[in-house]
């Protein structure tokens, strides 16, 4: 194994591993926000239980979003120095814009919030949640704009021997940046929605707590609902931009290797990237793909072999995350949509809750495959179009990568373990309700 | 002053106040399984610093993302010469975090150990190396086109662990000072007692600092040449004397910021010395990477300095805020952590 491939490992590790906090942080500090408002608002005790309960979960899923995070930032220096080199004056930029703006904020309030409660007035307490929730969305906007950036780079010019900024505004309002800010932001509130529905299912289940967990799953399902839709709606909007922005991107997702007019979607199919071809195409619906992309049964779609060899992605794991993502997409649009026709009587459908409770961990890998189909998808380019990743990589030991890599390994796997048993073992154990 | 002199004295300010708030951190950390005698004295230490230290780290952050934007190719060479220190860094950072808030989640003493350990070691190895890594920056660093030549061993040399221990006890004066103003009764006294008795200790390690960077450095041709720089490692060491001054009156909040005084004006020290190079090269002169050869477009310094001009001193004002919020004694009926 060569610097290359243990460099992309670690970064896929480290940051599939933080995208699995930083989504909950995203949606569950709105969702407290909310419920800690409704506390000062209506002074009804069970929203403060709500606030300190799902509260208590959101802290520990917290720490661990914040710490991983650091990694990331580091982990272009040091790994990814040419790349660094190259697109800094614009990529490191939109970095410490996040930092600057938006992560301190959110790191400064956490800790008044967490030991707030009694120096600030209940409705500043309040605010706090709300800053908190607005500047972790805030970095995230900075930080999927920088990614944007590197999907459909926009607003540079090459001089003195890397990319260079020359219109700033033209990087922050591209399209490929809203979609994707959109994309992700909603898959944030999902995965959140489903986490809250998920544990709240658990408890109506054994039937305790019943107010407190049907009043959470229900302001959970009203979000879960809405942003199902929309994220089928933008996703559509999003993979039809691949046309115009990665072509060959969106040849991988649907396994399309020749160019052709009125290209066709398969309801089934399975790439053979040896051959160039797929080894099954199972009922195929004519211009399908034509008319996703252009949004015109007989639109020219580019098709891989379009692309020499070495530009196309690895199109198996692109299509396969992707139609995954896609499947997974549709799915919770279904349980939210049954789940809107049962909400008042959530207590007397226990499989609807049951499969509420074993769906937890669905959007966790739908957002995943959502990262591997926008970066893997985006190979063998680490800036489309512009650089690619074999060049990006820094001029450092095999010994020193394989050694954090595996020191990564060891050190994530322990404390994710740790923190997913934190996270259940409060979530089972339910709110902690005074006789009073 | 141009804009790249304006951004390396801008990158240098940052580092100094990361250096100035999450010391303390550091420091209470180091200090933790030798003041922390019981369950209650670990709590209220790890509580004296629970609002604060992830709002002190992301200086750290800010810091890290302004030598990517605004010199690019200090980021890239520097984070890839020095990936085994700074790898380092990362993993306690990342223990020390976790460990504030996963330590109080279950009641056994064995799950308690485990953290303790991390917070310490959390605490302490990037105390030294952040010390190590910038010794070495200030005597230069062996690299060239080719990369670096050298381990992470070789940043361990004589002056690398002068900086190490230079760093080491400035924060750890600095934690034992915020404890005096944190705690009450019996840690209060020993914290007093240990921020008393490390004092001779930095005052040492300091002038031997000073000392060898004539030897090992060139960081004093920048003062020869305009004397009046020399104020600053003046104003550091007054600022020290102070902190003895403070504790012996129990001043403790004067002596906490004398402390604070003291470690930016050490920071500042270097900064100065340093001026214009970011990351010199100790083996061809010709590859060290200056403020003016690794900024970036002036454009991108343009942009930053008005992001950096509005929201750093926003950011300053509401952490005035917090610090001030949580100034008090811990009150061991609230613990947190």
């Amino acid at each position: 194994m060569d610097v290359l491939l243990l460099s992309r490992l670690q970064f896929a590790a480290a940051t599939m591993f933080h995208f699995l906090f930083v989504p909950l942080t995203l949606g569950l500090s709105v969702l407290i926000a909310y419920m800690e408002t409704m506390y000062v608002k209506t002074e009804d005790e069970t929203y403060l239980h709500m606030t300190k309960f799902w509260g208590k979960l959101f802290l520990i899923n917290f720490a661990l979003g914040v710490v991983t995070g650091i990694t990331l930032e580091f982990q272009f220096g040091t790994n990814w120095s040419r790349y660094s080199a190259y697109v800094g004056d614009i990529f490191g930029s939109l970095l410490a814009i996040e930092a600057t703006t938006a992560f301190f904020l959110e790191s400064t309030l956490i800790g008044v919030w967490i030991f707030g409660w009694n120096k600030i007035s209940k409705k500043a307490h309040a605010i706090v949640m709300w800053l908190v929730a607005l500047a972790g969305s805030f970095s995230a906007i900075w930080i999927l704009i920088a990614n944007a950036w590197m999907q459909h780079p926009v607003g540079y010019e090459i001089r003195n021997g890397r990319a260079e900024l020359t219109d700033f505004l033209a990087i922050i309002t591209q399209k490929f940046a809203v979609l994707e800010i959109i994309h992700t932001v909603s898959a944030a509130y999902i995965l959140s929605a489903f986490f809250v529905m998920g544990i709240s299912a658990y408890h109506l289940l054994k039937k305790q707590n019943i107010e407190f967990f049907t009043r959470s799953f229900k302001i959970a399902l009203v979000v879960g609902l809405v942003f199902s839709f929309i994220e089928v709606f933008e996703g559509h909007l999003h993979g039809a931009d691949l046309a115009h922005s990665q072509p060959a991107k969106l040849a991988a997702l649907d396994a399309h290797w020749e160019t052709s007019k009125r290209a066709p979607v398969y309801l089934f199919s399975i790439p053979d990237e040896k051959n160039e071809k797929n080894f099954i195409e199972f009922a195929p619906i004519p211009g399908g793909l034509s008319l996703l992309a252009f949004h015109d049964f007989n639109a020219e779609v580019k098709g891989l072999k379009e692309f020499p060899k070495d530009e196309r992605p690895p199109v198996l794991i692109t299509f396969g995350a992707f139609k995954l993502m896609v499947g997974l997409g549709f799915y919770f649009c279904l349980v939210t949509l049954i789940g809107w026709f049962l909400r008042n009587r959530l207590v007397e459908n226990p499989l609807f809750l049951k499969i509420m409770l074993f769906s937890i961990p669905l959007p966790y890998i739908a957002i995943e495959l959502g990262w591997i189909v926008a970066e893997v998808g985006r190979q063998p380019w680490i800036v489309y179009g512009l650089m690619k990743t074999s060049d990006a990589v820094s001029p450092i030991a095999t010994s020193q990568v394989l050694t954090t890599l595996v020191g990564f390994i060891l050190i994530y796997g322990l404390l994710g373990a740790a923190g997913f048993y934190l996270i259940g073992k409060n979530a089972i154990k339910g709110p902690e309700i005074s006789a009073a | 002053m141009d804009l790249q002199s304006i951004w390396f004295f801008l990158w240098g300010l940052l580092w100094a106040v990361f250096f100035m708030t999450d010391g303390f951190d550091f420091g209470i950390g180091t200090l933790y399984p030798f003041l922390g005698k019981n369950e209650q004295d670990k709590r209220v230490m790890i509580n004296s610093l629970g609002p604060l230290w992830d709002g002190n780290e992301v200086w750290l952050i800010t810091a890290g993302g302004v030598t990517f934007a605004a010199f690019p190719l200090v980021y890239a060479t520097m984070f890839s010469s020095l990936y085994s220190a700074l790898m380092l860094i990362l993993f306690a950072l990342i223990l020390r975090g976790v460990s504030f808030e996963f330590r109080g989640q279950i009641e056994d003493t064995r799950w308690k150990k485990i953290w303790d350990t991390c917070i310490f070691i959390g605490s302490v190895l990037p105390a030294i190396l952040f010390g190590v890594a910038f010794a070495n920056i200030f005597k230069g660093i062996p690299f060239d086109g080719s990369g670096y030549h050298g381990t992470l061993f070789s940043l361990l040399n004589p002056y690398g662990l002068l900086g190490g221990a230079l760093f080491l006890f400035l924060f750890l004066e600095h934690g034992a000072i915020w404890l005096c103003i944190k705690t009450e009764g019996d840690l209060h006294q020993r914290a007093a007692a240990t921020a008393n008795k490390l004092w001779p200790v930095l005052l040492f390690i300091a002038v031997a600092f000073l000392v060898a960077t004539k030897f090992a450095t060139p960081l004093y041709d920048n003062y020869i040449a305009h004397p009046i720089l020399f104020v600053v490692p003046l104003i550091a060491v007054v600022a020290l004397a102070g902190v003895k001054f403070f504790i012996l009156t129990g001043a403790w909040f004067r002596a906490w910021f004398s402390s604070a005084l003291t470690i930016v004006g050490c920071t500042f020290f270097g900064i100065i010395g340093l001026f214009p190079n970011l990351f010199p090269s100790s083996i061809d002169a010709a590859h060290s990477l200056t403020a003016y050869n690794a900024s970036s477009s002036s454009l991108t310094l343009k942009i930053m300095l008005t992001v950096v001009i509005i929201f750093i001193p926003v950011v300053i004002g509401y952490q005035i805020w917090v610090y001030n919020l949580f100034k008090d004694k811990v009150n061991i009926e609230e613990l947190k952590y």
